[in-house]
């Protein structure tokens, strides 16, 4: 096995066996960046900084693209933010770095995480390493392409609706989305406030919560940061599902769910009856209105913590030639229109409108309303169950190009992901099998606040008896 | 006489005095040079977060008390969006439909009489940056040292009926605020401004008219000026016929006329939504107990108490109110020296006349409550003169140096010995014997004349009020 | 329900967006869709229920009022698009 194959575990492994050196794994990665990312073009930027490789834990790692970082250009994958080099290091950016990661660059994302698929980048897309006409998912698509890849040991991504998790499904890793409040927002360019957060993609449930340790925990500067102690989550990789109450919604064989991944999920509740769960069926009934709440809360956060893009202070702006309204307004209206994707501009606009006078109540108050239901429902099936399983998505990885031009259907493939984040509840997915035509299948578990703990045991105990996560991509 | 009724409300922003600014840790400080108090937070940059500055919060809390108000048990920060050079995020966080306070009122002394002023409502909020316009005309500069600086916002209800009215609750609200210790409530500095909503409707009329927004007023003398202004505006425009339209304009104390602003949005979609980077707070009854406990004496109460524990005129008491810092130094001088009402009579008068010329403040004069004390026991002593007294303190606020030492250096020391002034108004009464004729057929008055040549003779040392005395007893037959 | 091509124009100003007559039909359109999918919303009863602004309660965070170091005027002005005498340069605003 080649260095740049491993995983984290193994990787820091050799090192403190002085097998390996931490500068020799991350020219290793270099090196396969260099071979493959050409096809893959998970990478925007390469960190221009030379990380120490003197620290505890030098893995190396590729970052997103809206994760704050001195001295490296972050743009959201837009090129409102062209030049943008943020003067400080986000919290996570702060633990990464003290804990001895070594950054190996910058990774692709949807334009300000609006997506499902990586395809509204103004870099343009990255391609899934196990199908190159396929897209990788969104909006963390650079993130899971570049770890399954073996472009980076693992990687950091956001989730506000599912783009942690349901990317990881579309490439075969995993991908962890934890409590709200759980990792610091702080220097996390916000797409949604409420729904945010940081998480890991990894190759694997051990490296999951390695990273997990590393990126957790309380931070002043995040006033929804929580101050909950942060266990070792390697203590929780234990093998043994024995007498766990697994939940399955009936709301979860929804029309238009891939009848392959429908296969692979249900063959997954088999293999933990047959090592002890206990199977139920649960409800969650207001799981029809999760996406409609979604995309009106969220945008409404959106195109608010997009205004500050104005061109005034940072980034990219434009004027007109000439002079349409005045020169201030033609300012903002330039920069914004020329530098914002027609999908930034959609939510936007949306959000815009579900916030604006008359809408307030009929749209953003009564969407948090139903977040509230949707709430309730989990915490409903939390007092029996110990974690909810879903489908992660509810297709394989789509053909680039395929739901562009469909938001809507783009949007309906968030079904299964978005509850997590409205109810602010961990969510993780793992690879639960393939489709005929090679490309991965991802099923999710949901657990209570701040029960990551549940969800690495009940993830480590599959993977330990399946050999999904040892396959790679033919690249 | 108007046949109609003005009706004002007043909007007050105030800059809170805390170390921090509301929402980052920069020093919440005037006047440093553009763009060297700012941090990513403040400056708005990508990725960043509020914290709320728990002084602030307490400082909401104490401005709601003094205002009688409800303090809310529950409230939250809201998103005010719009787009302006100054305002980094694209919104504002300000407090929408749960602020600190509410349904507060204020007593005003307006006239002879006194009323109550409603307070709706007292919010916490961010200031913005500072825009100004390049000298090259071309464009313009934007300094964002003062954005996040706390604000307070006080919402009247439309209590006041005259531009006087206004004036006055004005000023009753800075000196309440200024005992608090909150804020510096200077409008000159910037650490408070006042936006003013008027209307006019025919006396007995219940529904409001149609109200302008004044803003861009910069004194309080130029907020009744801006108003008288605005009253006469719109009862012309109603006795032509016309409707008053509502909009805001902005003030211009050079032409002392309102002008419409020029840009047309005038009615802003703020789009108010809870900020979701912010969490909801709950003030427990005990925090709002113990702010209450912990607040001063307040403007109202600190002058009754000096009417009936001191006995002081409603004039000097008010005099003393009117500054924190002049009452304190009272309460101190008093401790010292029985006769209050002569300590009034001194601050109020030569005190107030050496801060007023030497356009200091209290704390900057070269005076303690102690060395008052001295300088007026001195005086009462008849050590020296009333008038002699007040050169005296001139002298020491001067030179920094005690009454004492003054008196003593300069040789100021009056004459009250007996045997000194009797051979002095001797040599007078001899010189001027038409003079004590008078005075001996019953115009007593004339004594004031040998007093004159006795100081005079004395090189004004004698003391006067011993002169008469002696002069008096010694034409009288002693 | 559905948006207008009227309040497409009211909403593009408001978040300082410029949409072209030419692309305004399509804009509309994509509104359009996604507004009439969220009606769904409406059907639910809500009347009792109270709206979740923070997904984990979490209550009354503050901080000390203590002053921390803030960036120089060179460091606040390295990102500047324009900058001038120390300040953020942008186009004369006329009030």
């Amino acid at each position: 096995m080649s260095l740049y194959q491993l995983t984290s575990h193994a990787l820091l492994d050799l090192i403190k066996s002085r097998q390996v050196g931490a500068r020799d794994a991350y020219i290793a990665v270099q090196e396969r960046i260099k071979a493959v990312d050409p096809k893959v073009k998970a990478y925007v930027r390469m960190a221009t900084v030379q990380p120490d490789f003197t620290g505890a834990l030098p893995v190396p790692i590729a970052i997103k693209d809206n994760l704050c970082t001195k001295q490296e250009e972050i743009t959201c994958s837009s090129r409102i933010l062209k030049g943008f080099r943020s003067p400080y290091d986000a919290g996570v950016i702060e633990r990464v770095k003290q804990s001895g990661g070594t950054i190996l660059g910058i990774v692709n994302m949807d334009e300000f995480a609006f997506g499902s698929s990586c395809e509204t980048s103004c870099y343009g897309p990255t391609f899934n390493p196990w199908n190159l006409q396929c897209v990788p998912g969104g909006s963390s698509g650079g993130s899971a392409a570049s770890v399954a890849a073996d472009e980076a040991m693992w990687a950091l991504g956001s989730d506000t609706g599912g783009s942690i998790r349901q990317p990881a499904a579309f490439c075969g890793i995993v991908g962890l989305k934890p409590t709200y409040g759980r990792v610091s927002r702080y220097g996390l360019i916000a797409f949604a406030s409420s729904l945010d957060q940081i998480g890991p993609l990894t190759k694997d449930v051990h490296d999951c919560a390695l990273l997990m340790n590393i990126i957790s925990g309380y931070d002043e500067r995040d006033s929804t940061s929580v101050n909950e102690p942060v266990p070792d989550y390697t203590k929780a990789l234990v093998n043994d599902v024995k007498g766990l109450r697994i939940g399955i919604p009936k709301e979860a064989f929804v029309d238009g769910l891939d009848p392959e991944v429908r296969k692979s999920v249900e063959d997954a509740l088999e293999l933990y009856k047959k090592l002890g769960a206990t199977i139920k069926e649960v409800s969650l009934p207001h799981t029809p209105y999760a996406v409609a709440t979604y995309y009106i809360v969220a945008t409404a956060e959106a195109s608010s913590n997009l205004a500050r893009f104005d061109g005034v202070r940072f980034g990219a702006r434009k004027q007109p030639t000439q002079v349409r309204k005045n020169a201030l307004v033609d300012m903002y209206e330039e920069t914004r229109s020329q530098g914002f994707g027609d999908e930034a501009k959609r939510r936007i606009m949306l959000g815009t409108y579900a916030l604006s006078s008359g809408y307030y109540d009929a749209y953003y108050l009564r969407g948090q309303k139903v977040r509230t239901l949707i709430k309730n429902d989990l915490d409903e099936v939390f007092k029996d169950c110990d974690c909810v399983l879903t489908p992660t998505s509810p297709t394989v990885a789509f053909k680039v190009g395929e739901k562009v031009s469909d938001p809507l259907s783009m949007y309906l493939s968030d079904i299964y992901t978005i509850p997590a984040n409205l109810a602010g509840i961990p969510a993780i997915s793992i690879p639960c099998g393939f489709s005929k035509s090679g490309l991965p299948i991802g099923m999710q578990l949901m657990g209570k606040a701040f029960d990551e703990e549940m969800l690495l045991r009940v993830s480590y105990t599959y993977e330990q008896n399946t050999e999904w996560h040892l396959k790679k991509p033919n690249l | 006489m108007s046949q109609f009724e003005t009706v004002i409300g007043l909007e007050v922003h105030l800059q809170l005095s805390t170390k921090t600014k509301i929402f980052c840790s920069c020093a919440n400080v005037f006047g440093c040079p553009p763009n060297t108090n700012v941090c990513p937070v403040c400056l708005g940059l990508p990725g960043t977060l509020p914290v709320l500055n728990h002084q602030a919060l307490l400082s909401g809390i104490k401005v709601g008390l003094a205002l009688n108000a409800q303090i809310n048990e529950f409230i939250k920060f809201d998103r005010k969006n719009y787009y302006y050079p100054d305002l980094p995020k694209g919104y504002q966080i300000s407090q929408f439909d749960f602020p600190v306070a509410k349904d507060g009122f204020l007593n005003i002394k307006t006239g002879n009489a006194e009323k109550r002023i409603g307070i709706k409502r007292a919010h916490l909020e961010e200031d913005a940056g500072k825009l100004v316009h390049d000298a090259s005309g071309s464009c313009s500069l934007v300094d964002y040292n003062r954005t996040g600086t706390p604000l307070i916002e006080i919402v009247t209800e439309a209590d006041m009926r005259s531009p006087q009215e206004a004036y006055d609750y004005l000023n009753t609200l800075k000196l309440t605020l200024q005992y608090l210790g909150v804020s510096d409530c200077d409008m000159e500095k910037g650490s408070l401004r006042c936006d003013a909503n008027v209307s006019i409707r025919p006396i007995g009329q219940k529904e409001l008219g149609t109200k302008t927004e004044l803003k861009n007023i910069n004194s309080f003398k130029a907020v009744k000026t801006a108003l008288e202004y605005e009253v006469r505006r719109h009862e012309q425009v109603i006795l032509a016929g016309g409707k008053v339209v509502q909009e805001t304009l902005l003030w211009n104390d050079e032409k002392a006329i309102t002008i419409t602003m020029r840009s047309k949005e005038q009615a802003h979609d703020y789009r108010y939504f809870p900020d979701p980077d912010l969490v909801p707070f709950t003030i427990d009854y005990k925090v709002i107990d113990s702010v209450r406990a912990e607040l001063p004496e307040l403007p109202q109460a600190k002058f009754q108490r000096f009417l009936s524990q001191y006995g002081l005129s409603d004039y000097d008491a008010n005099i003393l109110v009117a500054d924190a810092a002049m009452s304190h130094f009272f309460e101190e001088a008093a401790k010292e020296y029985p006769q209050a009402k002569k300590i009034a009579n001194w601050m109020g008068g030569p005190v107030l006349m050496e801060l007023n010329h030497r356009k200091l403040a209290l704390n900057e004069l070269k005076l303690t409550p102690k060395s008052l004390v001295a300088l007026i026991a001195k005086v009462e002593e008849g050590v020296v003169s009333n008038l002699a007294g007040k050169e005296v303190l001139t002298m020491m606020l001067d030179e920094g140096k005690s009454a004492e030492q003054i008196i003593q250096e300069k040789g100021l020391a009056q004459v009250s010995d007996d045997s000194a002034l009797i051979a002095i108004i001797d040599e007078v009464i001899a010189q001027n014997a038409a003079v004590v004729e008078q005075i001996k057929s019953g115009k007593p008055a004339a004594a004031g004349f040998l007093v004159g040549q006795a100081m005079k003779k004395s090189g004004g040392k004698a003391n006067p009020k011993k002169l008469n005395e002696l002069i008096t007893r010694r034409i009288s037959g002693a | 329900m559905s948006i207008s091509k009227q309040d497409v124009k009211y909403i593009a100003a408001l978040a300082r967006i410029d949409v072209p007559e030419a692309q305004l039909d399509a804009m509309t359109k994509s509104l359009s869709d996604v507004v009439q999918y969220v009606e769904t919303l409406q059907k639910l009863d809500v009347s009792n229920v109270k709206p979740t602004s923070h997904a984990v309660p979490v209550g009354n965070v503050w901080r000390q009022d203590q002053v921390k170091t803030s960036l120089t005027n060179q460091e606040a002005l390295a990102i500047a698009v324009e900058a001038k005498e120390g300040s953020f340069k942008v186009p004369l605003v006329i009030e």
